[in-house]
């Protein structure tokens, strides 16, 4: 979480949602948190645990590079 | 009862040594109609009365609609980290207790230092993204 909140200082394109899932469950269910930490990115990306810095920029830079609609 | 103990008090007013620029911490809740959310503000409260440097808003998320829209909050309960002139996108959604109270706190951090830590490399790539990226992280009490 600290990593993608990093990622929004640096960054104006970026914005970061740190999400305590408990108090959400649909947004548990709309995103099917089953394990820990889970990090969406953009509009269909995801992965559960920890990413090191350029990995998670990989991801980034993907979703960035996809047009709106077209990760499934 | 305060819900920051004084042991840890002292430890966060010590951490907060290291804050740089006024950080501000913009709590929305609907406090009578959900406890969690009465929970948050007062967490935040709690936190923001230990360093002059931090200042606490609270916002009514149903009533406060401009302050909701402006700050895009999706729901309650929310901790926007802002610093005096800057939104930065980082947004705290649920009660931050456990490990991410831990994670609050170094936002806090990185947003008065204005300073992201990333790696060059990092910065550079970032600065040629050709479009919005929204990252969401969930995690659970630990």
């Amino acid at each position: 979480m600290r990593l993608a909140f990093r990622f929004a200082l640096e960054s104006d394109k970026i914005t970061a949602d740190g999400v305590e899932v408990t108090s959400f469950p649909d947004l548990a269910r709309r995103y099917r948190i089953s394990s820990v930490p889970k990090t969406v990115v953009g509009e269909g990306l995801e992965f559960v645990g920890a990413l090191p810095e350029s990995q998670l920029l990989q991801q980034v830079q993907q979703a960035a590079a996809a047009e709106p609609g077209t990760i499934t | 009862m305060p819900l920051i103990s004084d042991d840890v008090a002292a430890q966060l007013r010590e951490e907060f040594q290291g804050l740089l620029n006024p950080v501000r911490l913009v709590v929305f809740s609907q406090a009578l109609a959900d406890p969690e959310a009465a929970q948050v503000k007062r967490l935040v409260e709690e936190l923001g009365a230990l360093d002059p440097r931090l200042s606490v808003e609270t916002a009514n998320f149903v009533l406060d609609k401009q302050r909701v829209e402006a700050l895009s909050i999706a729901r309650i309960p929310a901790v926007a980290i802002l610093d005096a002139e800057e939104d930065y996108g980082i947004r705290f959604y649920g009660v931050p207790s456990g490990y991410e109270f831990g994670t609050l706190v170094e936002a806090i951090l990185d947003v008065s230092r204005g300073d992201s830590g990333l790696a060059d490399e990092t910065r550079a790539a970032l600065s040629e993204l050709p479009r919005p990226v929204h990252l969401q992280v969930f995690s659970t009490p630990t």
